[in-house]
């Protein structure tokens, strides 16, 4: 593709750029909005669409289902547990979910045979799951504590592999924001939220640190010795770093995001709901929001960090002065 | 020029990737040879169909369980599940907190229920002990002989708890059934009960409850000592009771060591079963008792362990629980097969499309991983039982996009160095060293959250982080070892190195001094390289200086010159 090798050529010898530190004002305002919003929305709209996991309850899934009828289910299970509020869904082709309160263990196996004579299936194309009201809750709480064990020992990691607190500081305060911005999208969107997802959120945060190692290698490399040069300042180098890693980020997102685009329509298209559709969601957002946020948030917010310190004052007049002779 | 450097290097990276896949399939062949494994991966229940119960234990007090406890509530599950008749289960610990229960097809609702069921230790006097097995019917006590009970029993030993009901179904009982079904966890402690020991084959109707399990303070095993202290060389089981238990177990032992025959015997029943039934040798008023007999080192500590975690109450909630068709199983899998291979599929013509001839280094890095991949799951599901979970199969195809990524990162180096004017060769070499920190940097970063994803995660994530993990060590060979290597050896090709414009790597595309000098007449790298090396070539230093790269910047810092920004434009990539 000769014209993205053009213009990375372009971008590398700076010949192109754009203002990502520039117009680092604008995009933490637009940062801003969205992580404000993110919040503001699953509040106003009363919480995240909680999956099943999260609030405890009975589900079957029955596979090879010929006809796809909702009432067919919904009796069979009235039959036998009069007040459990079956909800009845075709989640995928031939395939129809069933959840429903807390059953006993009796009623569960009851249900399950009924309703595999109810849609004509063997019992063994049944699955059934029954979930605790506190597994959610305990998905959670380890998600939660993982979250802060992995920010701990990667800020600690990023700080002495790029030997500047501030590096490490700008990709956790961006990484928030990512995880934010992320659940704020699920919670508008009303995606189901299971503990696949919780997962998926994990795993968003190593793919957008990821990301932001590999673009925070290149500026630390721009900017190693900046003071002994007088031709760019050390806001011009970061914004060039972020510019001569763009064809990369653009190529790694797009690299990342396929395979989890594809198990994420073949999860919604096949299989309905489950791990790999709600892993896939988490990530896919994650992923997109990730890469933006390296370019738009962290880089721009490196800059920023170190923009008092003495040195880069320093080196900022000097240039000033050599630019004025030029 | 020093072409022979690189390529020895080169050529023994693949050596060793070589052994490596070698000596991985020679394991491989021979564990499936002595039918130890299959050539498939073992796969977890979520794909295979069956039952996983993940349960929370509950220890009374509202105290939460010690690793200890937990590995002691896995074996008393795991009697219990094998007591029950059902075979291949597999009872794992969890995360250091949950017990998961893992069986093919679907439990009844008395394994259900004996799973969840508390340990229950006991200690109740022997009233009457007979063989394991029922009596012939045509040998039973005939009805007019039954024993009769006189009065209310005065105290747990009292023959007068045997009702002629309870006789009848005592010589009814047929241990070896009994046993098989698994034990009844539910026994009025005020009423007398009948029950088996199997190490002895002994039957009994024991007593009501006297000293609860609760009431044992700790137990281990030692060598006997006799009362010289001298060791005797027989194992032994020691009890220490709390101040309740000391008591109480003062009053029996008070009693029984006068009573004559089996009565002298206090029976350890846990979960229905007697563990053990040692007879009373005197009274033991320190709540300090031994129990000897014919132990070895191993069966005493058995016995130790029961006592001691078997007493305590730890009972069961099901957090979760998951009965899974097979056909549902199968079609996970399917599925996400076929999303691995559409993933593998556009990865590889993105990378087509824009690395060009270098994208079928890509292709072929990603399939070299996954045959690695494949081979370390096979091997790891033989030697640690792992199995493949639809999680586990999420995380390797996500790590199809995190493997090709890493290919990005040094194909973009290699492109930087051949924009700073580098031949082939040497970018390679500039590029490698480059990217290979950033490669290794990025992926601590992906290890690091596989392992804190691994250890606290709970469900099917573990395998998520697991197969995460593990591809990312794989990429980090495969790039070292074969990789870096290949295109060593590609860049001395005359495709590459002389940057066909289908090699991805044409310099002309990337901004470089144009290769074609006259109609016919090619430049080629190796003595522009050479030239290079020697004095820098005029024009390729002009170009050079119009650039801004870290070459430059460097050059102009030491020379200590400032010149404008952007005062050229490129050299237009098509003239020449």
């Amino acid at each position: 593709m000769a014209n993205l090798a053009t213009w990375g050529n372009e971008l590398y010898t700076g010949k192109r750029s754009y203002p990502f530190v520039g117009k680092r004002k604008l995009w933490f305002a637009i940062a801003g909005v969205l992580v404000l919003l993110s919040i503001l929305v699953p509040v106003v709209k009363g919480g995240f669409n909680l999956g099943i996991d999260f609030r405890g309850g009975s589900e079957f899934t029955v596979s090879s289902v010929e006809k796809t009828d909702v009432t067919v289910g919904e009796q069979a299970v009235l039959a036998i547990a009069a007040d459990h509020h079956p909800s009845v869904t075709n989640i995928a082709p031939n395939t129809m979910r069933i959840q429903t309160d807390k059953l006993t263990d009796d009623q569960s196996l009851e249900v399950a045979q009924a309703l595999a004579s109810a849609y004509g299936v063997t019992a063994s194309e049944v699955t059934s799951t029954f979930v605790g009201p506190t597994w959610g809750a305990d998905v959670s709480k380890q998600a939660l504590i993982g979250l802060i064990v992995f920010v701990v020992l990667v800020a600690l990691l990023m700080a002495a592999y790029f030997r500047t607190w501030k590096m490490s500081l700008a990709a956790i305060i961006g990484l928030l924001a990512v995880v934010i911005i992320t659940a704020g999208i699920y919670g508008l969107s009303g995606f189901e939220v299971t503990p696949s997802a919780v997962i998926g959120f994990l795993t968003i945060l190593s793919y957008s640190l990821y990301d932001t190692v590999v673009v925070f290698d290149k500026i630390r490399e721009n900017t190693a010795g900046f003071a002994d040069q007088h031709k760019r300042n050390f806001e011009e180098l970061v914004n060039l770093g972020i510019n001569q890693t763009l064809v990369r980020s653009i190529n790694t997102s797009v690299v990342a995001v396929l395979p989890v685009a594809s198990i994420l329509f073949i999860g919604s298209y096949l299989l309905g709901a489950g791990t790999l559709k709600d892993l896939s969601l988490a990530l896919f957002i994650g992923i997109i929001v990730g890469t933006l946020a390296t370019i738009f948030i962290q880089a721009p917010l490196y800059a920023w960090l170190r923009h008092k310190d003495a040195d880069v004052v320093a080196h900022n007049k000097k240039i000033e002065l050599v630019r004025q002779e030029a | 020029m020093s072409t022979t450097g690189p390529i020895k290097q080169a050529r023994k990276s693949l050596l060793w990737l070589g052994v490596i896949f070698l000596i991985s399939a020679a394991i491989l062949v021979t564990g499936v040879l002595n039918g130890k494994t299959t050539f498939a991966p073992k796969l977890a229940l979520d794909l295979e169909g069956g039952t996983q119960m993940i349960l929370a234990p509950r220890v009374q007090g509202g105290a939460t369980a010690t690793q200890e406890q937990l590995d002691q509530a896995v074996e008393i599950i795991r009697d219990r599940v094998d007591g029950s008749g059902v075979s291949e289960a597999e009872i794992t610990t969890q995360s250091g907190r949950n017990v998961v229960v893992s069986m093919p097809g679907v439990p009844d609702a008395r394994t259900r229920q004996l799973i969840q069921a508390s340990a229950n230790m006991e200690f109740r006097p022997v009233i009457i002990a007979g063989g394991f097995e029922a009596v012939p019917e045509d040998q039973r006590t005939p009805a007019a002989d039954l024993p009769e009970p006189t009065e209310k029993p005065k105290n747990a030993s009292d023959t007068n708890w045997i009702t002629p009901e309870l006789f009848k179904q005592f010589e009814a009982y047929d241990c070896p059934a009994e046993l098989g079904k698994g034990a009844d966890t539910v026994h009025d402690p005020s009423k007398p009960m009948i029950s088996c020991e199997p190490d002895t084959g002994a039957k009994y109707i024991l007593g009501p409850v006297e000293v609860p399990g609760a009431n044992i303070a700790d137990s281990y095993s030692e060598m006997a000592r006799s009362q010289q202290g001298a060791v005797t060389g027989q194992w032994a089981v020691n009890l220490v009771f709390n101040e309740e238990g000391k008591k109480q177990f003062a009053d029996v032992t008070q009693r029984l060591v006068s009573l004559p025959g089996s009565q002298n015997q206090f029976a350890i029943v846990l979960d229905g079963t007697v563990i053990s039934a040692p007879t009373t040798n005197s009274v033991i008023g320190d709540g300090r008792a031994q129990i000897t007999g014919n132990f070895t080192e191993e069966s005493a500590k058995a016995l130790a362990d029961q006592l001691k975690f078997g007493a305590l109450p730890i009972s069961f909630e099901i957090q979760s629980d998951q009965r899974i068709s097979a056909t549902l199983g199968a079609d996970q899998l399917k599925s996400g097969l076929i999303a691995g291979l559409i993933g593998l599929i556009l990865v590889g013509i993105y990378s087509l499309f824009q690395y060009r001839a270098l994208g079928f280094v890509t292709i072929v890095s990603l399939l070299v991983s996954g045959v690695l991949t494949y081979m370390a799951l096979v091997l790891l599901g033989w030697s640690m039982n792992y199995r493949l979970s639809l999680a586990g199969v999420a995380g390797l195809i996500v790590a199809i996009g995190l493997i090709a990524d890493s290919f990005i990162v040094y194909f973009e180096r290699i492109r930087d160095e051949l924009r700073d004017g580098r031949p082939l060769p040497s970018a390679v070499e500039m590029g490698w060293k480059r990217a290979k920190r950033t490669i290794l940097a990025a992926k601590a970063v992906n290890i690091l959250a596989a392992v804190v994803l691994y250890i606290v995660a709970v469900g099917n994530v573990k395998g998520f982080a697991f197969t995460l993990g593990l591809t990312a060590i794989i990429d980090i060979i495969v790039v070292y070892l074969f990789t870096h290597p290949v295109l060593q050896l590609l860049a001395r090709t005359k495709f590459f190195g002389e940057g066909h414009r289908f090699s991805g790597l044409d310099p002309s595309l990337l901004g470089v001094v144009p290769l074609y000098q006259g109609a016919g007449k090619i430049r080629s790298f190796s003595t522009e390289a050479d030239a290079a090396r020697g004095k820098k070539n005029a024009s390729a230093a002009k170009e050079a200086e119009r650039r801004q790269t870290i070459a430059e910047r460097r050059q102009a810092a030491s020379h200590g010159v400032a010149t404008k920004q952007d005062d050229s434009a490129d050299k237009d990539s098509s003239n020449g």
